[in-house]
């Protein structure tokens, strides 16, 4: 491999990293704040599509489509937090019941698409700002690719900002901690967890309108890519920030080289990857102490 | 002493599954209630490992699919005189890959054990699709012939299904009131105190898996058997998540929740699915409105009030949040 492609494919990767990134630290934050493993993330992925494709129509500003695509999703999903993933915290054998309220909410929000957007490829163009392409050295990138980088730096950075120098990172981070020692101090902790579940879920709106331009839109583009961030969270440890980014960009670089290494079997090799990562260290890279183990 | 109370589920067991031949409602339907009982093995078989031993497995569509594959592979490659040996064989497979897949798994807990067992069977699936020569790819297996006194007519096929899964079933209701079942139960309740009494908590969930995927393989081999053709589908993750679904719905914490669960799911496929494309927008209602309202299942409502329940209850509670 000639060094051109070998940087191609870097940049390729990391941008496939930075949507990944965007969606797992959603899942992630839900998963170390509200204690949920949220499997319809997927889902939220989907509506921010399909709620930019709807603005698009109307307004035909990728911009418009961008804002609207993460508030709606975030929308949806402080709703759906509120009226129904806050009946079954505490229960007994929650996992189970978790999977099964966020398996029932992709059944329901991906058919509810179907329903309302139909089930035929849609396409959302990338804005004529961003389309052309840029020479660095003798390497030709997407304008598309580094823009998506750069937003998920800013995200990055911004989230950093929030969770280690603010007083509302504090509590959020205070929360995945101890939440009843913090809602004894006088934290109202259930609107936390409201609000850190509409946050992550409008980041993975965000993703979904980000990445709408580079596939196609399908109702079944959300399950794609649930899976690969749920292997994010894996890798990265649960509830870790920071891992999931680290997870991320192992991913994305496994994706972009696997398929030049092994086209066929690219999808598997991250599998792979998870299962050597849960076999040798299961709380995940980046965690710090042994939880999940025997 | 043994009450006429407790055999009460198998009657309506035989009422229901031979009943359905007197009153022969036609080939289509007969077809469904084959694959409800089919559905009911796969889902009783999980549920030891779920309801019993309290592991939430999200990958045993990988069992199912083994089964299936191993059965509709040496039908092909040789003739379909051997049916029920094939079966058989494919199940022996299901239990030999599940044995080194929990041998890794079950070191695990929580969550982790759930992410690794559907890793698992998501790149077994991955593999299937892509192995085109040796699975047929997304293609899958067609025409898979069944040996010729099952030809001819899905009666004779579903009477075949229901002799085999009724005999799997009763097989399963021994381990689980057996004492290794009830071992099982206590691991579900209280890992520690297993351990103190002096049990191996990991041998003893590591039979409960490869015992659990074994009647799976079964399952999915009578499956295979049924249309005729298999699809990467019987392993994709969906497969795995309708386990869970069918054993929730009927009742995880008791035996005969899982049939009726995996007969509430295909009955509702089948009904709604005839009015709407949109079936699986109805069925996330229904899991909603069992896990917001019914938690214990179809069959748990009755068990809900009982003393004796809530007694068990607490104790996994307070061991839950010991952990």
């Amino acid at each position: 491999m000639d060094i051109n492609t070998f940087i191609a494919q870097f940049l390729s990767g990391l941008s496939t990293a930075m949507l990944l990134f965007l969606i797992s630290s959603g899942l992630t934050l839900i998963f170390g704040v509200v204690n949920v493993l949220n499997f319809a993330h997927g889902s939220f992925y989907l509506l921010g599509t399909y709620f930019a494709y709807q603005l698009m129509q109307l307004f035909d500003n990728f911009w418009v489509g961008l804002l609207v695509g993460a508030v709606g999703a975030g929308i949806v999903g402080m709703v759906i937090e509120f009226l129904f993933l806050r009946r079954i915290y505490g229960r007994a054998q929650e996992g189970a019941f978790q999977l099964l309220m966020t398996f029932a909410f992709i059944l329901i929000l991906d058919d509810v698409v179907k329903f309302i957007w139909g089930t035929e490829y849609k396409t959302i163009p990338k804005p004529a700002s961003l389309a052309g392409s840029l020479n660095i050295g003798t390497v030709t990138v997407p304008v598309y690719n580094i823009f998506i980088i750069i937003v998920g730096l800013l995200v990055v950075l911004f989230a950093w900002y929030v969770l280690t120098k603010t007083d509302t990172g504090k509590m959020v981070r205070a929360s995945s901690l101890d939440r009843i020692m913090l809602g004894l101090l006088g934290t109202n902790v259930p609107m936390i967890m409201t609000v850190v579940f509409g946050v992550a879920t409008a980041m993975g709106g965000l993703a979904g309108v980000l990445a709408a331009p580079l596939r196609t839109v399908t109702p079944g583009a959300g399950v794609e890519f649930i899976i690969d961030s749920m292997i994010v969270v894996v890798i990265g440890g649960f509830g870790n920030f920071w891992g999931a980014l680290l997870g991320a960009l192992i991913i994305g670089e496994v994706l972009a080289f696997g398929i030049l290494w092994m086209p066929e079997l690219a999808t598997v090799l991250t599998f792979v990857v998870m299962i050597i990562v849960l076999i040798v260290k299961p709380e995940g890279l980046l965690a710090k102490k042994a939880v999940g183990r025997k | 002493m043994k009450k006429i109370k407790d055999y009460l589920p198998w009657i309506v067991y035989f009422v229901f599954f031979l009943g359905i031949l007197v009153v022969n409602p036609g080939t289509h339907y007969i077809h469904l209630v084959a694959r409800i009982i089919i559905f009911s093995l796969y889902a009783v078989a999980f549920n030891l490992l779920y309801g019993t031993t309290g592991l939430v497995s999200f990958g045993h569509a990988l069992f199912y699919g083994i089964g299936a594959y191993i059965t509709g592979m040496l039908v092909k490659a040789t003739s379909p005189e051997l049916f029920l040996l094939y079966i058989v064989l494919g199940a022996v497979g299901s239990a030999f890959v599940s044995f080194f897949i929990g041998l890794l798994t079950l070191r695990l807990t929580g969550i982790y054990f759930t992410m690794l067992t559907l890793a698992f069977a998501q790149l077994v699936w991955g593999l299937t699709f892509k192995l085109y020569h040796f699975t047929g790819g997304d293609d899958g297996i067609q025409a898979i012939a069944k040996p010729e006194i099952l030809a001819g007519g899905v009666t004779k096929y579903y009477l075949f299904s229901f002799i085999v899964v009724t005999i799997c079933i009763y097989i399963l209701w021994r381990i689980r009131r057996s004492p290794f079942g009830t071992v099982l139960n206590s691991i579900r309740q209280n890992p520690q105190r297993v351990t103190f009494l002096g049990l191996n908590v990991y041998k003893n969930q590591l039979k409960a898996f490869v015992i659990s995927a074994f009647f799976a393989g079964i399952a999915g081999g009578l499956y295979a058997g049924l249309d005729g053709s298999i699809h990467p589908d019987m392993l994709h993750w969906p497969t795995s998540g309708n386990a869970i679904l069918m054993a929730t719905i009927g009742g995880m914490g008791t035996f005969f929740g899982p049939v009726v669960g995996a007969g509430i799911l295909t009955g509702l496929e089948e009904v709604v699915g005839k009015y709407t494309e949109y079936w699986s927008f109805y069925i996330g209602v229904v899991v909603l409105i069992v896990v917001l309202l019914f938690p214990n299942g179809v069959l748990g409502i009755r068990k809900f009030s009982s003393s004796k329940n809530n007694e068990e209850k607490e104790t996994e509670v307070v061991c839950n949040s010991g952990n």
